[in-house]
């Protein structure tokens, strides 16, 4: 399914054009993050990646599968938790893929465990605070094995801690080989998980730099002032 | 006044002296809407739930009319089911009319598109939320349904209520498929009506303050199941 190819993908909503001809080339086990001011389209073309939205213009290329792969996942900016248990969330993915209720739910159970909320596993999930419900999801994403996980900010409204459990899972899922690609405004988040820098503005790819050269030397003007108006 | 007073005198007096006969009345309206609206709801919130989740051509159509049979009046759909059950009618080999399942098959009829409206409107609601994030996990439209379904489980409650209520207190329907045939078919509904034409008053509104009060127990009881099953703020 890798590499995962965009050609000249552009997605317009209502007439407003929202990317424009992205050119973009996702390999395997790379880590992605995507940065960009508000309302360049980063939001929208990880959901374009991800298959949620169909591209108005060119397209997503899967290697050279024919259809969108299931094996994939996403995070969102707040994640949706089911009116059921942490351990019903986690091991939903799975019953949906077919998986019989009873594996699935050890399935879920053996992850959670792994990542260290096994204590919540009988609680209602809508009841957890807004980062343990995070960790939630990415234990529902990772319960799926995906090849490629997309996380859109996902430590945007959670705090601290929350969001240093959330970094290292996602590093430990990079670590076994799972491609990333991740949305997110916080800089130093960006530094420590980062492979490469996608930097997008006003729905244009301005580049797409390996990470330690983008913070040192970006090589767009855009990426430039946004690095300097940024607080680290 | 003098009617009210009386009416209401008659209420007190049918519950504490209520004999057998008026219990019977009671438990048949009980039973013959509770069925038609179990009956009605295992259909209306699946197709009220893929009406909200599905994209296919004819759902607004579909949605439009759903709404506009939610005021489908008692007569007409008691009519149409006297005309199918009937000896004559295409189902009367059945010998179906004038019983009580009959009433309880006008009434589910009646209730379907209430209730298919209504959860259309529950289901979709939760599903601008839950959308992107039950399509990312891989669940196909019948899944999400479903999932909408068990996850909006304390809305569509009232939404049952709602079905119960309108079914429980309609005439036009029972009256003419179940005959209001004393001892087998007679509801509370068709009962007042009975004594409204008789010119017993103050019994006849007696009778319904009795079904109001009824309809009133069954709400707060379904209330109260819905506040100890949910078990917290949600």
């Amino acid at each position: 399914m890798f590499p995962l190819l965009l050609d000249g993908v552009g997605f317009a909503r209502a007439g407003n054009a929202i990317l424009h001809d992205v050119h973009l080339r996702i390999t395997e086990g790379s880590c992605t993050v995507i940065l960009g001011p508000n309302g360049a389209g980063k939001s929208v073309l990880m959901r374009v990646m991800h298959g949620l939205l169909a591209p108005t213009s060119g397209r997503v290329r899967w290697g050279d599968l024919a259809a969108p792969p299931s094996s994939q996942a996403m995070l969102f900016q707040r994640p949706v938790m089911l009116r059921r248990s942490v351990l019903g969330n986690v091991a939903y993915g799975l019953v949906v893929r077919g998986v019989p209720r009873r594996e699935a739910r050890r399935r879920a159970l053996d992850v959670l465990e792994a990542v260290g909320l096994r204590h919540l596993a009988e609680r209602p999930a809508r009841v957890l605070s807004g980062g343990e419900q995070q960790r939630v999801a990415l234990a529902r994403a990772a319960t799926l094995r995906p090849r490629i996980l997309f996380l859109d900010e996902p430590t945007a409204s959670v705090d601290p801690a929350a969001m240093r459990s959330i970094e290292a899972g996602i590093a430990a899922l990079h670590g076994a080989g799972t491609t990333v690609v991740m949305v997110t405004h916080h800089l130093g988040q960006a530094r420590r998980l980062a492979q490469d820098i996608l930097f997008l503005d006003n729905g244009r790819v301005s580049e797409c730099t390996p990470a330690p050269e983008f913070f040192q030397q970006p090589r767009s003007r855009a990426a430039a002032d946004f690095l300097k108006e940024e607080l680290p | 006044m003098d009617t009210l007073s009386a009416s209401f005198h008659a209420a007190v007096a049918l519950l504490l002296h209520g004999d057998d006969h008026l219990y019977g009345i009671v438990a048949l309206s009980l039973r013959v809407s509770f069925i038609a609206v179990v009956l009605a709801a295992a259909f209306a919130l699946p197709a009220g739930a893929l009406l909200a989740v599905g994209r296919f051509r004819g759902r607004r159509t579909l949605t439009v009319l759903l709404n506009g049979f939610m005021g489908l009046p008692a007569v007409v759909v008691g009519l149409t089911v006297y005309l199918l059950l009937s000896r004559a009618g295409p189902l009367g080999s059945f010998g179906l009319l004038f019983t009580p399942t009959a009433m309880s098959i006008a009434q589910a009829l009646l209730v379907f598109p209430l209730l298919a409206a209504l959860s259309r409107q529950v289901v979709e609601d939760a599903w601008s939320e839950y959308a992107e994030q039950l399509r990312s996990l891989g669940a196909s439209n019948l899944q999400a349904a479903w999932t909408l379904i068990a996850d909006t489980r304390w809305s569509l409650s009232t939404v049952l209520l709602a079905g119960f209520g309108r079914a429980i207190a309609e005439v036009g329907a029972v009256m003419i498929v179940g005959g209001n045939i004393d001892g087998v078919t007679r509801v509370m509904t068709t009962a007042i009506a009975l004594e409204t034409s008789k010119g017993d008053l103050p019994l006849a509104l007696g009778l319904g303050l009795v079904l109001l009060a009824l309809v009133l127990l069954v709400n707060a009881l379904a209330h109260g199941v819905r506040i100890w099953a949910a078990g917290g703020p949600r």
